[in-house]
C-alpha cells in the first residue's frame, strides 16, 4: 500500500473519543435489550487510589526496627466505645461482609476458618448467618440490612458484634440484587423467598430513616444485646464528613467506610462506575470527621473498597483508619478470575467455562450469573465443589498472613513498634488528585491541594 | 387438688421510677430463673424498645403509650399495649403475639417472621413492609406503601388502604375490607377462594374481630416483577 | 437529624404556662437533637408601627445599653431593649429593615434571628436542658411557639444553623428530615433578591415559603406549591403570628404525633415529649397523614 493510502486508511479508522468502541457497544446493548447491565466486582476505571502514595520511611532524621526481629504489634480492638465486649482481632485486617446467597455455603465457611486461624473476623451478608460460617468464623459480625433477608435475633444473639448497613461503596443509596440462578432452595428458604426469584433488595431500612431514628435503632440492637456486642454502622462512601460525623452522633462503636472500588455481587454497572466517591477520598473525610469530633480511638474506624496488599492496609492505617475490610482481594485469594481450580490437588483449568460465559479469567464479572467457573460466586451445586472450603482456607490464610507481613515490613521501616502508630506525615502523595484527596503532601514539597500552609 | 400448676409470678415495672435498661435485662436474663411470666409494665410514657428481644413465653402488659420498636424482634412472649406504639412495633417479630390496643405508626410489623400482630386501630405507612412469615390483623385502616415487599405471611386490614398497598408484592397475601386509594406496582385483586376465607375468619378470631369474612377482598402479586424482562416496560 | 415540637393554648388563661409546658416537650427531644436548639414563641403583638428584633450576640460581649443609646441617636424613634445575657428583644417604631441594616453595618456581631410584632427567638449551641434554663424558657408566655433540636454536622455547632429559621415578618419554619434540592431551590430565589445567610436546606424551605407568602400565597397554598417545588424528606412545622401548621411529605418517613385537648394543642417528633402534658390521657392523638395540611389558629 501506498503511503497516501495507508494515512488514508488510519484516518478512516480513527476512533471517537466520546464515541469509542465501548459507548457504542453500551448503547448497541441498551438497544437491544431494554435493560440496563448488571454486573459483579467493583468499578473498573481508574481512580486515585492507595497507589498514588508512598512511605517516607526511616533514615537518620528516624530509626527503623529491624525486619525480623524486633515486634511490631498487630493487635486491634474494635467497639471499645459502649459495648462491655469490645471485638480483640490480631491482625487489623478484616473479611468484609459478602452474603450467602453471593457465596456459597462453603466459600463461607472457607472464609470463617481462615479468619479464625489468622486471629481476624468475617462478617455476614444480605441473606442472614449459616450455621457454617457461625461454626467456623471465632469473630462474626452480623449485618442488619434493608432487606432483612433472613434476620434472626438468635443470630443477634449468637453475633459477636452487629453491623448496621446503610450503604455499600459499589451502590450507596442503591439495595442489592441477586438473580434467579442464584437463588437456590437454601438461598431462597433463608430469604423467604419463591426459588429463582429475582431478588431486589430495598434501599432503605424499613423501620427507621435518618440519624435521629438511628440513634433509637443502634439503642434497641442494645438493649436487645444488653449492651454487649460491638454495633458497627456501615456507610457507602458519599458525603462522608457529615455521615460519618452523624453516625458518631447515633451512637456507633465502629464506622465501616466502603469507598466506590469497593464490590458487589450484582449491581447496575451504571452505579459501580458513577456513583460514590474513592476511599482514598472516603478515608480522609472520614478521618477529618472523628478528628472534628475528637472521637479518634473512641470510635474505631474500618475502611473498605479496594484494599489489596500490605501497602494498601499500611497507607489505610497511616491515614487514620483501625483496620481495613477485604472482599474483592479475598475472592481473589480463593480463586476469583484464577485460569484454575483445584481439585484433588491438580489444577484444573476452568478457560472452557470462562470463555462460555463470554469473558476469561483476569476479566471476569460475571458473580451474579451465579455461573462462577471457579466456584466462588456461585449457588450451582456442582461448581460449588469446585472450591474445596480448605484448600480455599489455607489460600486465604496465606493472603492474610502475606498482607499482614508486608503491612508490618512498612511500618517496621518506618520505625513503628505497632503498626497503629503509622501516621498520616508518613506518606506522600505520587500525584496532585491524591495528593488532594488524601490530604498528604506532593512528595519532594510540603504542598497538599487545597490546604493553605 | 386444685392448685398443681404454681401460679405464675407477676413483677411490675414503673418506668417513671425504673429504668428501661433494667426491664430489659431483666426480661432478658433473670425472669425466667426467677419463675416470672406475667410482667406487668407502667408509666411507659412514649419510651422506645419496651420488651424487645424476649425469647420466653411472658405475657407482658404494657399500660400506656409507647415509642419505637416496642417488642422488636419478639419471640414465643405475648406483648400487650394499652396504648399507641409508635414506629416499628414489633418489627422482625420471630413468634408469639404483640397486640396494640390504639394505633400503631409507620412500619408496624416490618419484616416480621412469624407470629401475629394485632392492632386494634389504625396503622400507619408502610405497616408489613418487608413481612416475612408474620399474621398481620389491623382493626382499622392502614397507610400508604403498606406491605410493600412483603414476601409471606397475611394481612388482614377491616378498615380501608390508603396509595400502593402491596407494592412488589412477593408471596404475601392481603385480605382488604375497606376501600383501597391504589394498589402498587404488581399487586392485583384476586377472587377469595374457601381457604381464603377460612384464612380470614380463623385471624379475625384470633384477633377478637367480628366481622364477615366474605367483606374482604384478596390482593396478592401478579408476578411479573419476579424475572427481569426485557422490552416488558416493567416498572423499577 | 433533630427533633420538632410545636404548642399552641386555645385556652388563653394557659398563655401564662406555654413555656411552663413546653421544657419538658424540647427537653425531651434531647436524643434526636443534642448538639443545639431553637424556639420561637409567639407572644402578644406589640403595638401598631411597632416590631420587635431577636438580637443574638453569641460569644462576643455587647453592652446592650449603650447599643440602645447609639440606636436612638441613629433613629429619632422609641426603642425598648429587655436583655437575657447574649440574647435581647429590641422593641422599635422605627423601619426594621432600616434597623437591621444598620445593625449590619454598626454591630456585625449580632445576628438578628427574627422580625415581626410577635415573633421571639431563641437559639443557641448546647444541649437543649441547658439552652431552656439559659433563656428561662419556663417563664416564656405567649400563645403558641415552635420548638427544634439539632443534631449537627458542621464543625463548628453555630446558631446560625439551628433552627427555627426565619424569614420576613413573624414566620419561622423547622424541619426534621432531609431535602434533595435545596441547591436548586435556592438558585431559584436569589435572582429574586432573596437573600440566604446558610447553606442549610431547611433555610431553603423556609425562605420558599416565606416567598410564596409574600407573592399572596396563604400558608396552605404555599405548602401546596412546596409538593412539587421542594424535594426530599420533611416534616415542616411552621409558624405565623396567628398559626401554627404541620406538613410530611408523602413517604412520611419522618415521624411526628399530635395531641389535641380542648385547652391546646402539642406537637412532637415522638410521643414521648408530649407525655408529661395536663389531660393528655384525655387528648385526642393522632399522627399527620402525608402531604396533608394541619393547621390551627389562635
Amino acid at each position: 500500500m501506498d503511503e497516501p493510502d495507508r494515512i488514508a486508511q488510519r484516518l478512516a479508522l480513527e476512533e471517537s473519543a466520546g464515541y469509542d468502541r465501548a459507548t457504542i457497544d453500551y448503547i448497541q446493548r441498551a438497544a437491544a435489550h431494554g435493560l440496563y447491565e448488571i454486573r459483579g466486582l467493583g468499578a473498573k476505571r481508574r481512580v486515585p487510589h492507595f497507589d498514588d502514595l508512598l512511605f517516607l520511611a526511616a533514615s537518620l532524621s528516624r530509626y527503623p526496627l529491624e525486619g525480623y526481629r524486633e515486634r511490631c504489634a498487630t493487635k486491634t480492638l474494635l467497639g471499645t466505645r459502649f459495648a462491655s465486649r469490645p471485638i480483640e482481632l490480631a491482625i487489623p485486617i478484616t473479611v468484609a461482609g459478602m452474603s450467602f446467597g453471593a457465596l456459597s455455603a462453603r466459600v463461607k465457611d472457607a472464609l470463617g476458618r481462615a479468619a479464625t486461624e489468622v486471629g481476624t473476623s468475617t462478617t455476614t451478608g444480605d441473606g442472614g448467618m449459616t450455621t457454617e460460617e457461625r461454626a467456623s468464623s471465632k469473630t462474626l459480625v452480623y449485618q442488619c440490612l434493608p432487606s432483612r433477608y433472613g434476620f434472626d435475633p438468635d443470630d443477634v444473639r449468637r453475633a459477636d458484634a452487629i453491623e448496621i448497613v446503610i450503604g455499600q461503596g459499589a451502590k450507596p443509596g442503591g439495595g442489592g440484587m441477586l438473580l434467579g440462578q442464584k437463588v437456590n432452595p437454601r438461598v431462597a428458604r433463608m430469604r423467604t423467598l419463591p426459588e429463582g426469584v429475582d431478588q431486589r433488595s430495598a434501599s432503605r431500612h424499613p423501620d427507621w430513616t435518618g440519624p435521629d431514628d438511628l440513634v433509637i435503632k443502634i439503642k434497641e440492637l442494645r438493649e436487645i444485646t444488653d449492651w454487649e456486642k460491638p454495633i458497627y454502622v456501615k456507610v457507602g462512601a458519599t458525603r462522608v464528613f457529615n455521615d460519618v460525623k452523624l453516625a458518631v452522633h447515633a451512637g456507633a462503636d465502629v464506622i465501616v467506610v466502603d469507598g466506590m472500588q469497593g464490590g458487589t455481587a450484582a449491581t447496575q454497572t451504571v452505579f459501580i462506575e458513577h456513583v460514590g466517591i474513592p476511599t482514598l477520598a472516603a478515608l480522609r473525610q472520614a478521618v477529618d470527621a472523628l478528628d472534628d469530633l475528637n472521637m479518634r480511638g473512641t470510635v474505631q474506624l474500618v475502611i473498605s473498597g479496594g484494599i489489596r496488599s500490605g501497602a494498601d492496609v499500611a497507607k489505610a492505617l497511616a491515614m487514620g483508619a483501625d483496620a481495613v475490610a477485604i472482599g474483592q482481594g479475598v475472592l481473589v485469594a480463593l480463586g476469583c478470575n484464577s485460569d484454575s481450580y483445584i481439585a484433588g490437588g491438580e489444577h484444573v483449568s476452568a478457560r472452557e467455562d470462562y470463555a462460555r460465559l463470554g469473558t476469561a479469567p483476569g476479566f471476569c464479572h460475571h458473580c451474579h450469573t451465579g455461573k462462577c467457573p471457579v466456584g466462588v460466586t456461585t449457588q450451582d451445586p456442582a461448581l460449588e465443589l469446585r472450591l474445596d472450603p480448605a484448600v480455599g482456607a489455607r489460600r486465604l490464610k496465606n493472603y492474610l498472613k502475606t498482607v499482614n507481613m508486608e503491612l508490618t515490613t512498612i511500618a517496621r521501616a518506618c520505625g513503628k513498634q505497632d503498626v497503629h502508630h503509622l501516621e498520616k506525615e508518613d506518606l506522600v502523595a505520587l500525584t496532585v488528585e491524591a495528593a488532594a484527596m488524601a490530604g498528604v503532601p506532593l512528595a519532594g514539597t510540603s504542598w497538599i491541594p487545597g490546604q493553605s500552609t | 387438688m386444685a392448685n398443681l400448676r404454681p401460679v405464675p409470678k407477676t413483677r411490675e415495672f414503673d418506668l417513671s421510677r425504673d429504668s428501661l435498661r433494667d426491664l430489659n435485662l431483666f426480661l432478658h436474663k433473670h425472669a425466667v430463673d426467677a419463675g416470672v411470666a406475667q410482667i406487668e409494665v407502667r408509666n411507659p410514657a412514649g419510651a422506645h424498645s419496651i420488651a424487645c428481644g424476649l425469647d420466653a413465653h411472658f405475657d407482658v402488659q404494657i399500660h400506656g403509650h409507647v415509642g419505637y420498636y416496642v417488642a422488636g424482634m419478639n419471640k414465643h412472649a405475648a406483648v400487650t399495649v394499652h396504648g399507641n406504639a409508635g414506629p416499628g412495633a414489633a418489627e422482625n417479630m420471630m413468634s408469639g403475639r404483640v397486640h396494640i390496643r390504639g394505633f400503631a405508626s409507620t412500619a408496624a410489623g416490618a419484616s416480621a417472621h412469624g407470629g401475629l400482630l394485632v392492632i386494634d386501630g389504625d396503622a400507619s405507612l408502610r405497616c408489613g413492609i418487608s413481612l416475612k412469615g408474620a399474621d398481620i390483623v389491623v382493626g382499622g385502616s392502614v397507610g400508604s406503601f403498606s406491605a410493600f415487599m412483603a414476601q409471606a405471611g397475611r394481612i388482614v386490614i377491616c378498615g380501608d388502604a390508603e396509595d400502593a398497598l402491596g407494592d412488589s408484592l412477593y408471596e404475601a397475601v392481603i385480605y382488604v375490607r375497606g376501600k383501597v386509594r391504589s394498589l402498587g406496582a404488581d399487586a392485583r385483586f384476586e377472587s377469595m377462594t374457601d381457604t381464603d376465607r377460612a384464612a380470614v375468619k380463623s385471624l379475625l378470631a384470633q384477633s377478637g374481630l367480628a366481622h364477615d369474612p366474605a367483606e374482604f377482598k384478596r390482593v396478592a402479586s401478579a408476578k411479573s416483577l419476579y424475572h427481569w424482562h426485557a422490552d416488558a416496560n416493567q416498572e423499577y | 437529624m433533630c427533633g420538632i415540637v410545636g404548642l399552641l393554648v386555645k385556652n388563653p388563661a394557659l398563655r401564662d404556662q406555654l413555656g411552663a409546658l413546653m421544657v419538658p416537650m424540647l427537653v425531651g427531644m434531647t436524643e434526636r437533637g443534642p448538639d443545639s436548639a431553637g424556639l420561637a414563641v409567639y407572644t402578644e403583638p406589640v403595638s401598631d408601627h411597632h416590631h420587635k428584633l431577636s438580637l443574638y450576640s453569641g460569644e462576643h460581649a455587647v453592652d446592650w445599653p449603650e447599643l440602645l443609646r447609639e440606636i436612638a441617636a441613629a433613629f429619632a424613634h422609641a426603642h425598648e431593649i429587655s436583655v437575657q445575657g447574649n440574647h435581647a428583644v429590641l422593641v422599635s417604631s422605627a423601619d426594621p429593615d432600616l434597623l437591621v441594616a444598620w445593625l449590619g453595618r454598626h454591630a456585625p456581631m449580632i445576628a438578628v434571628l427574627s422580625v415581626g410584632q410577635s415573633i421571639d427567638l431563641y437559639k443557641d449551641v448546647g444541649a437543649p436542658a441547658d439552652i431552656a434554663e439559659r433563656y428561662r424558657f419556663k417563664a416564656l408566655r405567649g400563645s403558641h411557639l415552635v420548638g427544634h433540636t439539632r443534631m449537627a454536622t458542621e464543625s463548628a455547632v453555630t446558631p446560625a444553623h439551628a433552627h427555627p429559621f426565619t424569614a420576613g415578618r413573624d414566620f419561622c419554619l423547622v424541619h426534621n428530615g432531609s431535602l434533595s434540592n435545596p441547591h436548586l431551590v435556592r438558585k431559584r430565589l436569589e435572582p429574586l433578591g432573596i437573600e440566604f445567610e446558610t447553606d442549610n436546606d431547611t433555610e431553603a424551605a423556609c425562605r420558599f415559603f416565606e416567598w410564596r407568602l409574600r407573592e399572596g400565597d396563604d400558608l396552605k397554598t404555599a405548602v401546596q406549591r412546596g409538593f412539587s417545588e421542594l424535594d426530599g424528606f420533611f416534616t415542616f412545622l411552621m409558624g405565623t403570628d396567628r398559626e401554627l401548621l404541620i406538613v410530611r411529605d408523602a413517604f412520611a418517613c419522618k415521624p411526628a404525633v399530635v395531641a389535641e385537648t380542648d385547652d391546646y394543642v402539642a406537637i412532637a417528633s415522638e410521643f414521648r415529649s408530649l407525655a408529661h402534658l395536663p389531660q393528655i390521657s384525655d387528648a385526642i392523638l393522632f399522627e399527620p397523614k402525608p402531604e396533608e395540611i394541619y393547621s390551627w389558629r389562635i
